[in-house]
């Protein structure tokens, strides 16, 4: 117990929430309010890199804040999965700060203090959720995310943008309320507590069909984590503004349902105990088929944001299946595409918000070419992809490694040919893009009346630029050098003092 | 003077009301109409500290001792309720002077001071009384003056509704005046303790089984339990705001105390739902009452009627606690009622603020009001999370003690349902935000001043409630404990 690294993590979730008074007080200057913004993400990193030191050390931490009902408390304690989730959420968060200066100011957005302050807000809540101690304080902020990301989401207040987060709000409000609610009480009732714990809560004696539909509840119920037929959401979020859709939509809050999935499988159920459920295969299929289908409609999406929206769904449906396969390298697959795809989709996002704001194109099939008005974004585009798929020299490699070693150790073939299928279309969904961009000729009159001769190189704003590019050296690193990351991974199963 | 607090508690606003008739002067009126419900307010924490502490207090009226004489009798369940009178009655008294400037005509105030302080008595005196026909008494006190102050709301509409209440209200008042008049012929008492002790010796007779009957229809036409609810929208999207935030945070709570009263420490667990089939019956129509009036708000354009129905769907979740029959439902039924007098009355006094700046509740002049209105608006919004259930307000408390207790009893649909049910309060209170926040203002009509934030004697009150819903929802020591001490006492004491 250290009172100092726990002076930190409250840190982590109180600072971007007092940023926003920062934020409101300064809307009138521009660079002062992005400057607050810069420096909480400075701020916050520091502090989940201290505490993720400390861990590593060998501190535990933990925090109890209120008791809200006779033993249900806000408590937050710090273990590595938490870890890696937070590392991974305040760096992005960052990156994605730099980014958006260059999008919203290139992009002549409204209401960008209103967008700085929920911004703000959904990332105190993702580090509340990598750090609750017990899953009634994830779900506090599991909500406050939803509530506070719907703005985000309806930011152009168009009709479109209405309708969008009705659609949003709608399923990730109504399965947590409907369904996660139910099997947090249902846990509560048949286990008595909601603390997370290495090997689960449940009583050895507790009944195996009731907890088997307990689990489908939460997984259900994790409306977050995309699994069909609750993903509409996604891509209905796609109206946001590309910020938002890069690190909310493809980083925190999708993150944070896959998360949470982990967090159930691991914590509360235990390994042991998800492997003779009833129903465990049932939704591993169900995950596969939600890893397929979404693959196949990427590939009928021209909208460039709707591709990579379905392609984030069908990469989630890796991460449930890592869980529910309730082996070591399973759970340390997942975890690690956590931050791969994280890695992976946040750049991928980042070129859509630059091709927007550079070419205006938002549609694939107007993309022809496109890699010689663009080279650098396009480069950027092709490594994000080649990590989406799992290839060297990128991250994504190693996540994808590790989940069909888990598919054979546990001689599930089908969904290990469910995830080789879905490699290959992945292929075919991401990989035409940067090609037609740098090796189809550009139609031989555009609209603007320019001829092809004449392209010059026209990129994003540089502040985007520097953000692409240092998501893209992540995936790169993460080849390289994911041993870290392993480690953590590695230690979620350990035993924890 | 702490011995007779009992009778305080009545016998303030009783006095307080025709006082108001030397007073003359509106402001002064209101003035101390606020005063004595402040004071009614500080008797009943007394009372309420005093009950936790030595328990039940006896009093007997003008020293007759019971049971041939009245009885006042407080337990910590008539505590609690009379609490929630008193303190909403308080804080809604705030905004009344602002409010009733502009709804009703100037002549009229002092009356509407009389009326309110009348209905105030009347509701205390139903919760603190021990003696089943001062019950019906005190009722018909706070029905009338009920009454009158819907009338008082400011179009002819206002006259129909009234009617309606008025004689739906007193169908209910006759039902309930049968059931007692049976239950005395009986037994031949009217003491409540007495009562409880003598009926289990004629339990069997077909008498009581009618009595029994009577008295819960009349209680539940006075709850707008479904489908029984007919008069409740009306009356409340035509009475005066103030009136509308006064009684939908009260009024249906008092009939829901008559309730838990008769059936647990009168009748008996053992009469109500082992005898009679109550516990089918209350859980099926507290379902229905759920879903049948969340619909119907979803399809209202005035947001009062919206939130009126969604009164109706909100008994609905007290009543399937009711009829759960253990006292974690008992209490979950309990803290819901504390639970949703926070809530409505925020609501609807937010729609008071709406209503004195902009004239209306209609949905489609709520055009804008999040940029017009902010304060106002952001107080709707956080009352609709509440009314939904979202973790750190005061709904999420009573939606997971509710859940927990269904399950606790292997109710597993029921729990289920209870948590659909809340989704269709996401859809209704959305139509509301996505109108306020995402359409433009409506243009100025010419000679008409642009609307503006509410003044401060709103805001005030409102924001109060508002705070009160999430400091509730946080720090649940004060309503959970006694809800469960209530809960817990109602079932040590049933025969």
């Amino acid at each position: 117990m250290n009172s100092s690294l726990a002076t930190l993590l409250q840190l982590c979730i109180l600072l971007p929430i007092f940023a926003t008074l920062g934020i409101v007080a300064l809307r009138r200057h521009q660079n002062l309010r992005e400057a607050v913004s810069i420096g909480t993400s400075v701020l916050v990193f520091y502090a989940v890199v201290t505490i993720y030191l400390g861990v590593d050390a060998g501190e535990t931490i933990t925090v109890h804040w209120l008791q809200v009902l006779p033993g249900l408390s806000v408590n937050f304690s710090v273990e590595p999965l938490g870890v890696i989730f937070s590392l991974i959420a305040s760096f992005l968060w960052f990156v994605t700060i730099i980014y958006s200066m260059g999008y919203m100011r290139g992009h002549n957005e409204d209401h960008q203090t209103r967008f700085f302050c929920c911004f703000a807000i959904a990332i105190g809540s993702v580090m509340g959720v990598a750090f609750a101690d017990n899953l009634f304080t994830l779900f506090i902020f599991y909500e406050v995310l939803t509530l506070s990301t719907y703005p985000l989401v309806t930011h152009s207040g168009t009709e479109g943008a209405k309708k969008g987060g009705r659609t949003y709000l709608g399923i990730l409000l109504g399965t947590s309320v409907a369904f996660f609610l139910l099997a947090i009480v249902g846990t509560w009732v048949v286990a008595g507590r909601l603390d997370f714990t290495s090997g689960g809560v449940f009583p050895a004696e507790a009944n195996t069909t009731l907890l088997g539909i307990i689990l489908v509840l939460f997984i259900f119920g994790i409306g977050k984590a995309a699994i069909m037929p609750f993903h509409r959401w996604l891509p209905a979020a796609m109206v946001a503004p590309t910020p938002v859709s890069a690190l909310l939509h493809a980083v925190a809050v999708v993150k944070a349902g896959v998360f949470t999935v982990m967090k159930v499988g691991v914590f509360i159920f235990g390994l042991d105990l998800l492997v003779v459920l009833p129903t465990t295969q049932f939704l591993l299929y169900l995950a596969g088929a939600s890893v397929l289908l979404a693959s196949f409609v990427a590939m009928r999406q021209d909208n460039l944001k709707a591709r990579l929206a379905y392609s984030t769904v069908s990469q989630l449906g890796y991460i449930t299946i890592g869980v529910l396969l309730a082996t070591s390298s399973g759970v340390i697959a997942s975890s690690m595409n956590i931050a791969m795809h994280a890695f992976g989709k946040i750049t991928l996002f980042f070129c859509a918000g630059a091709i927007l704001v550079a070419a205006h194109k938002s549609n694939i099939s107007e993309m022809r070419g496109l890699g010689r008005q663009m080279p650098f974004t396009m480069v950027a585009f092709f490594i994000g992809s080649l990590s989406i798929i799992g290839l060297p020299p990128t991250g994504g490699t190693w996540s994808k490694w590790y989940l069909l070693m888990a598919t054979l150790e546990t001689e599930q073939l089908i969904i290990m040919a469910i995830l080789m299928l879905s490699s290959l279309l992945n292929i075919a969904y991401l990989m035409p893009i940067p090609f037609h961009a740098f090796f189809s000729n550009i139609p031989a009159k555009s609209e603007h009346g320019e001829s092809a001769a004449k392209v010059q190189i026209k990129e994003a704003p540089m502040a985007s630029l520097i953000a692409i590019g240092i998501a893209t050296l992540g995936c790169l690193v993460l080849f390289i050098y994911p041993n870290p990351l392993h480690e953590l991974a590695s230690a979620i199963l350990e035993p924890q003092q | 003077m702490l011995a007779h607090l009992p009778i305080l508690q009545v016998i303030v606003p009783l006095m307080a009301a025709p006082a108001c008739l030397i007073l003359r002067r509106p402001q002064l009126v209101w003035m101390f109409t606020l005063l004595a419900s402040t004071i009614a307010f500080i008797i009943s924490i007394l009372l309420l500290q005093q009950v936790m502490q030595t328990g039940t207090i006896s009093y007997e009226l003008g020293g007759w001792s019971p049971p041939w004489g009245i009885e006042y009798r407080i337990d910590k369940l008539n505590a609690f309720i009379a609490l929630i009178i008193s303190g909403v009655s308080t804080v809604v008294l705030v905004a009344a002077h602002t409010s009733i400037e502009k709804e009703i005509p100037q002549e009229k105030h002092t009356l509407f001071y009389i009326l309110y302080l009348l209905s105030l008595t009347g509701m205390l005196g139903i919760v603190t009384t021990g003696d089943a026909f001062n019950v019906f008494v005190f009722l018909e006190i706070s029905s009338l003056s009920a009454y009158s102050l819907i009338a008082l709301g400011r179009d002819r509409r206002a006259l129909w509704a009234s009617f309606q209440y008025l004689i739906m209200g007193t169908i209910g008042a006759t039902f309930i005046l049968i059931g007692i008049g049976l239950m005395y012929q009986m037994t031949g008492t009217l003491n409540m303790v007495d009562l409880a002790t003598r009926l289990p010796e004629v339990a069997e007779t077909r008498t009581v089984t009618t009595a029994y009957v009577f008295f819960i229809v009349g209680v539940c036409l006075k709850l707008a339990l479904f489908p029984l609810h007919l008069w409740l929208p009306n009356a409340y999207a035509h009475a005066p705001s103030i009136v509308t935030a006064f009684f939908a945070a009260t009024s249906t709570k008092v009939a829901a105390y008559l309730l838990i009263r008769f059936t647990f420490s009168i009748f008996g667990v053992s009469f109500s739902f082992t005898t009679l089939p109550m516990e089918m019956v209350f859980l099926t129509l507290g379902l229905l009452g759920i879903f049948v009036a969340s619909t119907v708000a979803i399809y209202q354009d005035n947001i009062k009627h919206v939130f009126a129905y969604s009164s109706v769907a909100q008994i609905g979740y007290m009543i399937v606690g009711f009829s759960m029959t253990t006292s974690a439902g008992l209490s979950a039924m309990l803290l819901h009622v504390f639970n949703h007098a926070l809530m409505k009355g925020a609501l609807f006094l937010a729609l008071g603020a709406v209503m004195l700046r902009v004239g209306s509740t209609q949905l489609k002049d709520f055009q804008g009001l999040g940029r017009q209105m902010p304060l106002t608006m952001a107080a709707i919004v956080v009352g609709g999370l509440s009314l939904i259930g979202v973790p750190l307000t005061v709904g999420f408390v009573s939606k997971w003690y509710l859940v927990v207790a269904a399950l606790e009893k292997g109710w597993w649909p029921v729990a289920g349902l209870v948590l659909l049910g809340s989704l269709l309060a996401v859809v209704y209170v959305w139509r509301i935000v996505e109108t306020a926040y995402f359409k433009a203002p409506l243009a100025p009509i010419a000679g008409k001043e642009q609307v503006k934030e509410a003044p401060m004697a709103f805001l005030l009150p409102v924001w109060m409630l508002v705070s009160a819903n999430v400091y509730f929802g946080l720090d649940t020591r004060l309503s959970v404990e006694i809800a469960t001490a209530a809960a817990q006492s109602l079932f040590g004491v049933a025969p």
